[in-house]
């Protein structure tokens, strides 16, 4: 690894020794006392800590809202790192004249946080819709205003400026322009040019110990651990990021972020309801760091992507660096926590068969809140169809067992029945038996039960609009 | 109006906040030398401490001091109501995260290295963690107090109908996203200064000087402004804070001690959890005769403000309503929990809870919606509360009968009841939240209040009160009550940090009052220096009558007619003629008296009147819902600042909303916070609050108890969430009417589903 990280932070290049592991938010208000960005929960639950980080994209640069407490300072490596002293310029920008105008910042404490996700939303937002810009601050948390200045806020800001805004081309231009950003802003993409040659050459010479990914989980567990390790991230292996098809087999890199999943079309073609379903998971920031392999490498019985990609009967492929082998997602978990996979090997991707022509596909989440929460149990369901019955169905359900879980038998019942009121209730029994739930913060046991068996129902009524609610419940 | 009000909020603190300028309190510069401190907490929620061995954690590099209850200098005590809380534990631990040692060290991973090489040994004692079990076994905080009126025992056979039941309601974090913290600098004479996050500067400096054994004038507190703070931090920053001033005492070098948020989580207080039994008597066409309750309180280990807040609950027991027949029984019970304290309401809300859940399920044995027995019931002019005071001004039927009228509430009712038949699984629910919240201290020495006021020679002026800025925008009310008096731009007035040196003897910002009493007190100065003005320009203008002088935007006017004084000459003359350009001043509610042993008198300058009507739909299939509007009629009096109000108002209906749905703490069977952070406590976000908040003020209310006859605004709105509670609970009843569903709050997506089909 080499030593120096070299970057931009708001109008400085800078350069450190600090630990690669050490997270931005620890850089920013420690070592740089730049304390507008404030330390909320160190979770990237809350959103106080946002900043802006900016990436070379050809000739621009293109620029994303992150959580600093869950961002390491290695991973910022040639490129422009914009906490909210950096966005400011004398005066108020309109970002921050509109909050103060609304009365949407009252303690103060999570207003740093919303103005810079707002930055990241009029930076990267194409079309300028509220419901997006509602969902880029769906992961600051304010106690204070109950969000309906903030609303106001944002209602107005895109009042006045969607229009001048439009088109994504010169943005940060139309930016600087409106006052929405300083103007160092525009010198910006060769500066990190020249950040990226220099760092080409020290590359050379790295050697890579603990592998990191997003980090979104890691640096909520083990942020001591990190510190000080010598750590290389899989986000810096491209080949690994990415979704393709090929030979009826759909192959996503896992390294890819999630958030590329919620926006990808090829994925949304085949499961209409995919966008709706990953927003229910974490915040945009979140998903913009956390990866499909994460994912399932932190074996959260719980775990989102996993429960989604069971039903799909994903294949894993894992190499060491010399072999390639591949395994089934669904044998991928032996226990709590205990996975089929060596020391010295990554996971490089994840890979389904496309879903057949006549095929139905949902998927259910339940959690205590419906946004940035973990679930209590989320569900799968798979559903191959021949001429009015089930040629074969894979059904999977998270926060029942010690592992994420593929139904087998409650899926092997499924397969050639009819689909009849009879039927699904007699599915929910079997599943019933399938499960071995545990009270926890996500809920009690008998709850657990409870709702997989109302998962399985919402299941087949939102596939299946014809069936009767009376005959099920 | 509203251009102006930006105008103020600019000069205050919002724009700060926005460019992240603001300092709050982990923010503030690293003193030279500065040591950080941590502490060792009890694993276990009842035991005796066996052994407390320091001396490997005192060899720690880095280690500058560690102190355990003996090395306390003064009395090892905070508790403020009762003597009952050690700073540090002393034999007994009656709690998990009950402080047992400081450490200060030259940086905060020695610090947490140290307390982790403490040895620590407990011998486990039984621990009680329900309040009706604390109650058998006899373990109060206080003996058990009764507000009565009328005569409950032979009312009963008045009543038609007669339901009882019980109601739980949850603990609430309180959730600040600042958390908890303090900084101590040791002074040259041996006093300490302390900034701390604090709601109650003079309670930390109390709290300081009794540990470290000083007198009051040796321990100087000063607090910048909070982020956040709902009550938590009125008695609860008072630890870190005497912990932080022991630590710089002690080691002679500033200390800093912030907690993390789990920390912070794990080891302060929360709202109090309710346990009540409830019997209410009804005539057949709705008129509450009635109602006998007994509230038993989870104060948890020690009081705290715990008395206090069930004041507050006995005397809302009734809410908006007026009973003629009352009992409440308060009982404060002692439990292995950390010590629960003020939050947002303080008490009120535990009992308008169970009064709802009484209406509720009365109008089920009635058979008639809820709103029937509710807007009969409503408080009118002269009512007489349970407490001997009556109802003036009394705005309860016109903000009901104006959310009617506004919010078209029969167009709406019908929607709801043909969107229910038409959808089996989606039911909508719909409830009227009326609320009566009393203003004042109930306990009368509070309600006092000191400002003081400079005018420098520039003409700007600088203001000093005991009011602490949470986000609640005191400040920017102070600015008014100064700008107007004065009749200069908000700009040429400074809010001086709150400090126990420039205001003494300061109470608590709290109980809603900030604005009004400081707000009066910073009225009375500014008044006294206008009056010497007024004669210095008249004789100026070699005029006999002061009183025909006005200062109008900076310029004075004399009968009227602009003269050629202007502010800074003004100011200029003053100080060249040597008069006095400062002055202090102390306001004291009026007419306050509350007689204890009869539980009876007129404890609160006034009260505060609204309603509030809210939407939910329910997934009956899922068990989730979404609180779809909360529409809202509000006294405010004559608003002082409307920007600020409604953010007030929205905030705490949110906040309301919060505790009664999805905000759970979990606990484990020894006593553990098991929801010890943001990924398992839940608060609401952007998309969990309603999108349709709307707060209409109403019109035509006066109050000249209230600072220019605005009304008191922190609390109240709080318990319009209170109807998120009984209009999911109306949703539930559309799918199950079967059903008679328990009331235990909060009411999560579990809870729902469970009720639904266990």
């Amino acid at each position: 690894m080499p030593k120096t990280i070299r970057f931009i932070l708001n109008d400085r290049d800078m350069q450190t020794s600090l630990p690669p592991g050490m997270v931005v938010l620890d850089f920013l208000r420690r070592d740089q006392r730049l304390t507008g960005t404030k330390e909320g929960c160190r979770e990237g639950d809350c959103g106080a800590c946002m900043v802006l980080l900016g990436e070379l994209d050809g000739d621009d640069v293109r620029y994303q809202a992150l959580n600093s407490c869950l961002l390491p300072l290695g991973d910022v490596r040639a490129k422009h790192l914009v906490s909210i002293e950096g966005l400011n310029h004398p005066g108020l920008n309109p970002i921050q004249q509109s909050i103060v105008d609304e009365g949407a910042s009252q303690c103060g404490f999570c207003t740093p946080g919303f103005v810079v996700s707002l930055t990241g939303f009029f930076m990267d937002s194409r079309d300028m819709h509220i419901q997006e810009a509602v969902d880029e601050v769906a992961g600051n948390i304010c106690r204070c205003t109950g969000y309906t200045s903030i609303r106001r806020a944002i209602a107005s800001l895109i009042e006045q400026y969607a229009v001048k805004l439009k088109g994504f081309k010169d943005r940060i231009k139309s930016l600087v322009d409106l006052r929405f950003l300083p103007s160092y802003f525009l010198g910006i993409a060769p500066r990190l040019k020249h950040l990226k040659e220099m760092q080409a050459e020290a590359e050379a010479e790295e050697k890579p110990v603990l592998l990191v990914a997003g980090g979104t989980d890691l640096f909520v567990q083990k942020p001591d651990v990190i510190l000080n390790e010598d750590i290389k991230f899989i986000s810096s292996r491209k080949e690994l990021s990415g979704i393709n098809l090929s030979h009826n087999l759909c192959t996503i890199g896992c390294a890819t972020p999630i958030e590329d999943l919620k926006n990808s079309p090829l994925l949304q073609k085949m499961f209409p309801r995919m966008s709706d379903n990953i927003g229910l998971i974490a915040s945009a920031p979140i998903r913009r760091r956390a990866t499909v392999g994460g994912n399932i490498v932190n074996a959260s019985p719980i775990g989102d992507m996993i429960i989604f990609f069971l039903a799909l009967d994903a294949s894993l492929t894992i190499s060491n660096g010399k072999n390639v082998r591949r395994v089934a997602l669904k044998d991928f978990y032996k226990g709590y926590k205990d996975l089929d996979l060596h020391e010295g090997e990554i996971l490089e991707y994840l890979s389904f068969p496309l879903p057949a022509e006549a095929s139905l596909f949902n998927f259910e989440k339940v959690s205590r809140r419906r946004h940035l929460d973990i679930a209590s149990v989320n569900s799968a369901l798979y559903i191959q169809k021949q001429d009015g019955t089930i040629d074969h169905a894979r059904l999977s359900a998270g926060g029942v067992a010690p592992v994420p879980l593929f139904l087998r038998r409650t899926s092997e019942y499924l397969s050639g029945k009819e689909i009849t009121p009879a039927i699904i209730k007699e599915a929910v029994r079997r599943a019933g038996q399938e499960i071995s739930p545990i009270s926890d913060v996500r809920g009690t046991a008998a709850y657990k039960r409870l709702l997989l068996g109302q998962l399985i129902y919402a299941h087949f009524m939102t596939l299946f609009p014809g069936i009767k609610v009376e005959d099920l419940i | 109006m509203k251009s102006r009000d930006t105008r103020i909020n600019f000069s205050a603190d919002a724009a700060l906040h926005t460019r992240g300028e603001s300092h709050f309190i982990d923010d503030a510069p690293l003193a030279e030398g500065l040591l950080y401190a941590a502490v060792l907490t009890s694993p276990e929620a009842h035991g005796k401490i066996k052994n407390l061995g320091t001396k490997e954690a005192q060899k720690v590099p880095g280690v500058r001091g560690l102190f355990t209850s003996e090395d306390i200098p003064g009395e090892n005590q905070i508790g403020v109501i009762i003597p009952d809380e050690p700073l540090l534990a002393e034999d007994t631990v009656d709690y998990v995260g009950q402080p047992l040692a400081l450490v200060v060290a030259d940086s905060e991973e020695a610090a947490g290295k140290a307390v982790r090489a403490i040895q620590l040994e407990i011998e486990e004692l039984p621990p009680v963690f329900d309040p009706r079990k604390a109650f058998d076994k006899g373990f109060l905080i206080v003996p058990p107090r009764i507000f009565s009126s009328g005569d409950v025992d032979s009312a009963w056979e008045e009543c038609d109908v007669i339901v009882e039941g019980r109601a739980e309601s949850g603990p609430q974090e309180h959730l600040y996203l600042e958390t908890q913290g303090a900084h101590a600098f040791p002074l040259e004479d041996g006093g300490v200064k302390i900034i701390s996050a604090t709601q109650s500067p003079t309670g930390v400096q109390r709290a300081a000087a009794r540990v470290l054994g000083l007198s009051l004038h040796k321990v100087e507190v000063e607090v910048l402004r909070l982020g956040g703070a709902f009550g938590g931090k009125e008695e609860q920053a008072v630890p870190w804070a005497a912990m932080a001033a022991l630590g710089a005492f002690m080691s002679k070098k500033p200390v800093k001690l912030v907690l993390h948020r789990h920390e912070d989580m794990c080891l302060t207080g929360k709202r109090h959890p309710y346990s009540s039994d409830f019997k209410i008597g009804l005539k057949n066409n709705g008129e509450i005769i009635a109602y006998e309750i007994t509230f038993f309180q989870n104060a948890g280990a020690s009081a705290d403000l715990s008395p206090s807040i069930l004041g507050r609950t006995l005397f809302h027991t009734t809410g908006s309503y007026y009973i003629p027949n009352v009992r409440a029984t308060g009982i404060s019970c002692r439990t292995n929990l950390p010590p629960n304290t003020a939050c947002r309401g303080f008490g009120g809300p535990q009992a308008m809870f169970v009064m709802e859940a009484a209406i509720f399920k009365a109008a089920r044995a009635l058979d008639v919606e809820p709103a029937v027995i509710q807007k009969k019931n409503l408080l009118k002019e002269g009512d007489q509360f349970h407490y001997g005071m009556r109802a003036h001004n009394c705005q309860a039927l016109r903000c009901w009968e104006a959310v009617e009228k506004r919010y078209d509430c029969e167009k709406t009712r019908k929607r709801v009841e043909e969107f229910n038949a038409a959808n089996p699984l989606i039911k909508k629910g719909l409830y009227f939240m009326p609320v009566c919240f009393g203003i004042s201290f109930t306990n009368k020495t509070l309600n006092q209040a000191g400002a003081l006021v400079h005018i420098y020679t520039d003409g700007s002026v600088s203001v000093s009160t005991g009011a602490v800025e949470m986000g609640q925008g005191v400040k920017v009310k102070i600015i008014q009550v100064a700008s107007r008096v004065f009749s200069i731009p908000a700009h040429r007035i400074r809010i001086e940090s709150t400090n126990t040196s420039k205001v003494a003897n300061t109470s608590p910002t709290a109980a809603s009052t900030g604005a009004d009493l400081n707000g009066k007190a910073a009225e009375l100065a500014c008044r006294a220096i206008y009056m010497r003005l007024k004669k210095e320009a008249a004789d100026e203008l070699g005029k006999e009558n002061p009183d025909e002088i006005e200062i109008r935007d900076e310029a004075v006017y004399y009968q009227g007619e602009r003269t050629d004084i202007t502010w800074n000459k003004l100011i200029q003359s003053m100080y060249q003629n040597r008069i006095n350009l400062s002055a202090q001043a102390h306001y004291a509610t009026p007419g306050l008296n509350f007689d204890k042993g009869r539980e009876k008198g007129e404890p609160f300058a006034y009260h505060v009147f609204g309603t509030a009507i809210t939407e939910v739909s329910l997934d009956c299939l899922r068990g989730t819902y979404e609180i779809d509007s909360v529409q809202v009629v509000h006294d405010g009096g004559t608003v002082l600042n409307e920007l600020i109000d409604r953010g007030q108002a929205e905030g705490g209906i949110v906040q309301g909303i919060g505790w009664l749905t999805v905000e759970e703490l979990l606990y484990s069977e020894d006593g553990r916070l098991l929801t010890e952070s943001l990924s398992s406590y839940k608060v609401p976000d952007i998309y969990f609050a309603p999108e349709k908040i709307e707060v209409y003020f109403l019109p035509d209310s006066v109050n000249p108890m209230g600072i220019f006859n605005s009304k008191a605004i922190g609390e109240p709105p709080f318990m319009y969430g209170i109807g998120s509670y009984y209009a999911l609970l109306s949703a539930m009843g559309a799918f199950r009417p079967e059903r008679d569903f328990e009331i235990s709050a909060p009411l999560t997506p579990e809870k729902v589903l469970l009720s639904l089909y266990g």
